[in-house]
Formats: structure tokens, C-alpha cells, sequence
């Protein structure tokens, strides 16, 4: 079986599948990838089953090596990764011949970096899923982060598929490294209504929300300073919220609540007044005013912040927010469709083969 | 992240499934965002509302299993007073109604049917704690300001049984109640950084049994030497939602010998 050793293991590398489902009954948070748009799309291009585990490196990747061949996409937070010492293209799947060394360089841009394995890391499942638990020390490999000289499987595809063309290439070629065809992957263009000056997708677009059920118990002032002013990303901010510092909000008078189920992307605002949205490792109940939910389909750029990076919001009607994450799903479902095509196409034409440096 | 549930709103009383019918007929269903539902099936922490609560949960657990119309539904978590619905859109049907809107109606008939009788599980769960010293630090403050004696904080705490409402906070973490009302003390005004496995620890009218090791705001009264969480048991939560908690006084020594590794 094929696996990963771990040469460094970057700042927090972690297993992460889509989550552990289930279980927030018992107490169990969700985890799963802070962005999941890059985690879906990582394991698209590399022809797995959305739910694949990947892993996830924050603000210092990893230096890896591979006893087999490997298909490798890496997707998210912009990075400088070499293979064996060659450039290699994010976004897009690519073959490594057995025994390469993956290494990931200075951040650019972003703050989350998906590494996809064709066949998915496969540590044994923990209550159904792969994802690292940390805080619980469960799940993923050995429930926590990646640590140096750590062996992870990696998972085989079941053996009635077909050998892909990219790894016959490679075995014909000698090639150490093979380039798969290009996939456009551009996330979905979706406007709010009117908006038509604002791209939605870029890294500086406002953070879209649906105003939350305490969103009345606010003041005018702070209603109008969650759209208006910036809120800046804190050091504090980890996998369970991204804890931001800005203009206190304030309610017109204290609020005594019940704990009640919480989602990704729960904007809520403790008594400071400094608001907090619950990320990927957010407990499954909480009891702080809910002043609004950010639209699912802008958790990633949320998920790729950085400590100091300030933010806006801007607010949305619940249908938009639904229609958003719709658009981004259907963009993911023909990402998928056209990265199967080009994995499965045969001929020299689809493979892109990189010059070899040795 | 505490809970906090006003404790002049908790009630004792007996219920009945009819009871639990009423509060279904004032439930009320809102969006958490574009991919969760709260069903609010009350306002105050009480049996009756719990009930319903864990009922719901199980006729909508229930009815995913084989209703197509909720296929999108991939995990339900009931709270206090809430059942939270989490649904994958794109399993939605892609015409007519928003999913939020689709999954509304669907659960809207549902609770219109006749809840199932699977309500209260009722165990008895008898929970060996030891109580003051440095297992309950909290103990003297709390008898204090109820103006009882450490002695009686003990005796109301472990005279009658609490029902588990809710897990949360972290893995296999109970939150039961109501608590004796003489027994009423909010969260301590600063946190402490670091509550010890096993505390177990009240305010707001409920008791809490700290699983894991972390700061925590509730009032620590005791210890129990029991591991409430295993990821290798189905379920692994050693208790169960709507079981009976009574909390059985031990020694020191007590507690040594009946220490359960945590893993």
C-alpha cells in the first residue's frame, strides 16, 4: 500500500474528510476543511468521492514524501510547492513518479493549502469519519497534527477502475513528474441582486450574511457597523471560529438565552461585544447572541483569511444565500464531471508532460 | 461557552406525551443559515419542552430513514428547548421552493402526525462523585451564597434525580436538570482556565459533568471518577438523553479505586 512519510510537517497539518456526522448529539463537533470549496475541489481533480480525506496545511505546508506513484492536487491558499525540486501547478492534478519529495514553499495568498492523494488518505474512521478531532484527540492520524517522520496510508481506488492514460505515460515516458490536462476550475460567478460594480468572488468581495435571529436585539449602530466598518482577523482565531476585533456591537438590552445548535459560518457576539464565526471545529451548541449566519458559499474566502486581514460584510436575503451555495455546488458537480473526463481521455494530447530537471 | 438558562423559568412537574403533543402544535421552524433548521419547540428549560424535544428528534430521525422527501436531512441535534435539522441543499429538488423553504413544509407535516411513544428512555443512572476538597473548590462559595451548608448543597444536589437534556461542550458532556431551586446559582463571575476531567459542576439550574480538562465558568462541586466517553462504544456516550442522573456521594478513597482511565 502506498504512504506518506512526513519530512516536515508545516505549521498545523491535519486529516480532514467532509466531517463526522452524526455524533453532535453526543457532544461531537463536526470538524471537516475549514474551506471546503478547496477541499471538494482538490478531490474532484483528482477524481475522488467528495467525502475523500485530505490533508489540510495552515499557513506552512509540509514536506512529504511518496513511496508509490501518487496523483496529487493541491488546491486553496496559494503556495510555492516544488516536486523534487520542479514548480508544480496548483489546481490541477499531477502525477508523481514513487519516491518523490513534495515540498511546500512560502505562502503567497491564503491561509489554507488541500492536498488531494488519488484514493484518499485512509487511516482507519473514528465514529465514521476520518477528520481530526484535535481538541478531542481523536480521528484522523492518531487525533492530532502531523508530526515529523509520521506514516500515512493512502487509500487504493477499488480495483475494478481502470488504469488511468496519465499512469501509463508515466511508466512509458520515465518521466518523474506528469501534468494532467488543465480542468477550468473558476467558482461560480454569482451576483447579489443589483450588484452589478462587486465581484463576488474576489478575495477583497465582502462577506456575505443573513441576518440572524438576534439580529433585532441589536442596536441601529451596531446593525449599521457590521455592514458598514471592517472587522480585522485576531491571532485568536483558530479551526472553531474566526475570532474578529472591530466597532463592539451592542445590544439594546442583555439577552438571557437557552444553548441552542449552531452551524458553520454562526456569527455570534459575546458579551465584549467582538463578534465570532464558528468554524469547522465549532461545538455543536452554543448560548451568545446570534446576530447572523455568513452564506455558506462565503466560508471559503473566510476560511483563507489571515490574522490581520480586515473584512467587510454585506447582508443578503436567505434565498440569495441559498441560491449562492447552489450556484457553487452545481460549478463543483461540472468541475467533478470534467476532471473525470480529462483523468479517463486517452491520447498523448490530453497529457501535458513537464520537463524533467535530472 | 456556557449555557445559560434562566433558572426562575425552570419548572418541575410530570408530564405526559399529551403535554408533549401541545408543544409540538406551538412549534415553531426557523433557518440557521442556508443549511440548517431550528425547530423551537419552547422558551423555558423544563421536562415537558425536553421531551418533546428528544420525541421529535426521534420521529424525524425516524422518518428520514425511509421518507424521500427528507433524504437532504444528514444529521439532527436536539438542545434544550431546540431540534436542530442539518440538510444538504443539492439533495433538495432543484425546482419549486428554496431547500429551507422545501425542508420546512416537510417537516411541517411531519409533526403534524402523531408522535411516537419513544420519548423517555427513564434508566437510572447512579453516578459515584466526591464532593469538596479539591474535587469541588467551588463547594463553600456556592453554599454560601445559597445560605446552606456544604452539607446540604450535597444533599439536594444528590437527593433527586437529574434528567439529561443535552450533550455539548465537549464529547459524551452532560447537561441535566432541573436542579433542586434552593440550589440556585449563576456561572462564577470569572472563569476558571482550567476545570479538571470529571468535574462535576452546576448554575443556572442544570449540572454539567466536565468530560475533558478546560477553562470553564460553572461552579465546580465534585468529582466523579468515571470516563463518560469512548469513541469505541455505539454510542459512545456512556449516558444516555432523557436518562435519570442521581449522583451518589463517595469517599476520597472511593474515588481512587473506582478511577477509569480517560483515553
Amino acid at each position: 500500500m502506498n504512504v506518506m512519510t512526513v519530512e516536515r510537517p508545516g505549521m498545523l497539518s491535519t486529516l480532514q474528510d467532509t466531517g463526522r456526522l452524526g455524533h453532535q448529539q453526543y457532544g461531537v463537533s463536526v470538524n471537516g476543511p475549514m474551506d471546503e470549496w478547496a477541499h471538494r475541489l482538490a478531490n474532484a481533480l483528482v477524481g475522488n468521492e467528495e467525502d475523500a480525506a485530505v490533508l489540510e496545511c495552515t499557513v506552512t505546508g509540509p514536506r512529504l514524501h511518496f513511496a508509490d506513484n501518487t496523483l496529487v492536487a493541491l488546491c486553496g491558499a496559494r503556495m510555492r510547492i516544488t516536486a523534487n525540486g520542479q514548480a508544480i501547478p496548483q489546481d490541477r492534478a499531477v502525477l508523481l513518479r514513487r519516491g518523490t519529495v513534495l515540498d511546500v514553499g512560502e505562502r503567497l495568498q491564503g491561509a489554507r493549502l488541500y492536498l488531494a492523494v488519488r484514493g484518499g488518505f485512509a487511516p482507519e474512521p473514528v465514529l465514521g469519519s476520518r477528520s481530526t478531532n484535535i481538541r478531542a484527540g481523536f480521528g484522523g492520524h492518531a487525533g492530532r497534527a502531523l508530526k515529523r517522520a509520521d506514516r500515512v496510508l493512502v487509500g487504493r481506488m477499488s480495483r475494478d477502475l481502470p488504469v488511468l492514460p496519465i499512469e501509463k505515460l508515466m511508466v512509458q515516458s520515465g518521466m518523474p513528474i506528469v501534468l494532467a490536462e488543465q480542468v477550468d476550475v473558476t467558482p461560480p460567478h454569482w451576483r447579489g441582486n443589483g450588484d452589478h460594480e462587486d465581484d463576488d468572488t474576489a478575495p477583497t468581495a465582502p462577506i456575505r450574511f443573513i441576518p440572524g435571529p438576534h439580529w433585532p436585539a441589536f442596536t441601529a449602530a451596531a446593525q449599521d457597523q457590521l455592514t458598514t466598518r471592517s472587522y480585522t482577523v485576531t491571532q485568536q482565531s483558530d479551526r472553531m471560529g474566526a475570532r474578529l476585533s472591530g466597532e463592539p456591537l451592542k445590544l439594546t438590552a442583555p439577552l438571557e438565552l437557552i444553548s441552542e445548535a449552531t452551524a458553520f459560518g454562526t456569527i455570534q457576539v459575546p458579551p465584549d461585544g467582538q463578534p465570532i464565526v464558528l468554524m469547522a471545529d465549532r461545538q455543536s451548541a452554543g448560548g451568545y447572541p446570534k446576530i447572523a449566519y455568513v452564506a455558506s458559499a462565503d466560508l471559503p474566502p473566510l476560511a483563507q483569511a489571515m490574522p490581520g486581514d480586515a473584512l467587510h460584510f454585506k447582508a443578503i436575503a436567505q434565498a440569495d444565500a441559498e441560491l449562492a451555495w447552489r450556484a457553487a455546488d452545481d460549478r463543483l458537480q461540472e468541475i467533478q464531471t470534467a476532471a473525470t473526463r480529462v483523468l479517463h481521455a486517452r491520447g498523448p494530447s490530453t497529457i501535458e508532460p513537464t520537463q524533467s530537471q535530472e | 461557552m456556557n449555557p445559560s438558562a434562566d433558572a426562575a423559568l425552570l419548572e418541575t412537574d410530570a408530564t405526559s406525551i399529551e403535554q408533549s403533543a401541545g408543544i409540538l402544535a406551538r412549534a415553531r421552524i426557523e433557518p440557521v443559515g442556508d443549511r440548517c433548521l431550528l425547530i423551537r419547540l419552547g422558551d423555558t428549560v423544563d421536562l415537558a419542552t425536553n421531551r418533546a424535544v428528544h420525541a421529535v428528534t426521534a420521529l424525524i430521525n425516524a422518518a428520514a430513514a425511509d421518507d424521500a422527501s427528507l433524504a437532504a436531512i444528514v444529521e439532527v441535534v436536539p438542545a434544550f428547548t431546540t431540534v436542530a435539522v442539518h440538510y444538504q441543499p443539492s439533495r433538495c429538488p432543484r425546482v419549486g421552493d428554496l431547500p429551507s423553504v422545501h425542508l420546512t413544509r416537510c417537516i411541517e407535516a411531519l409533526l403534524r402526525q402523531d408522535l411516537p411513544d419513544v420519548a423517555v428512555e427513564g434508566r437510572v443512572v447512579e453516578i459515584p462523585a466526591c464532593y469538596g476538597g479539591d474535587f469541588g473548590p467551588d463547594l463553600d462559595d456556592v453554599a454560601e451564597r445559597c445560605g446552606l451548608t456544604p452539607q446540604e448543597v450535597i444533599a439536594l444536589h444528590s437527593g433527586t434525580p437529574l434528567t439529561l437534556y443535552a450533550f455539548f461542550f465537549s464529547p459524551g458532556n452532560p447537561f441535566a436538570g432541573p436542579l433542586d431551586p434552593r440550589l440556585n446559582v449563576k456561572r462564577r463571575s470569572s472563569p476558571r482556565t482550567r476545570v479538571e476531567a470529571g468535574s462535576v459542576a452546576i448554575a443556572n439550574g442544570l449540572s454539567s459533568i466536565y468530560q475533558s480538562a478546560s477553562p470553564g465558568g460553572w461552579n465546580v462541586i465534585a468529582r466523579t471518577p468515571w470516563n463518560l466517553f469512548d469513541v469505541t462504544a455505539q454510542p459512545p456516550t456512556r449516558l444516555r438523553l432523557g436518562d435519570q442522573l442521581r449522583f451518589k456521594p463517595i469517599s476520597p478513597t472511593e474515588f481512587a479505586d473506582l478511577l477509569e482511565p480517560r483515553p
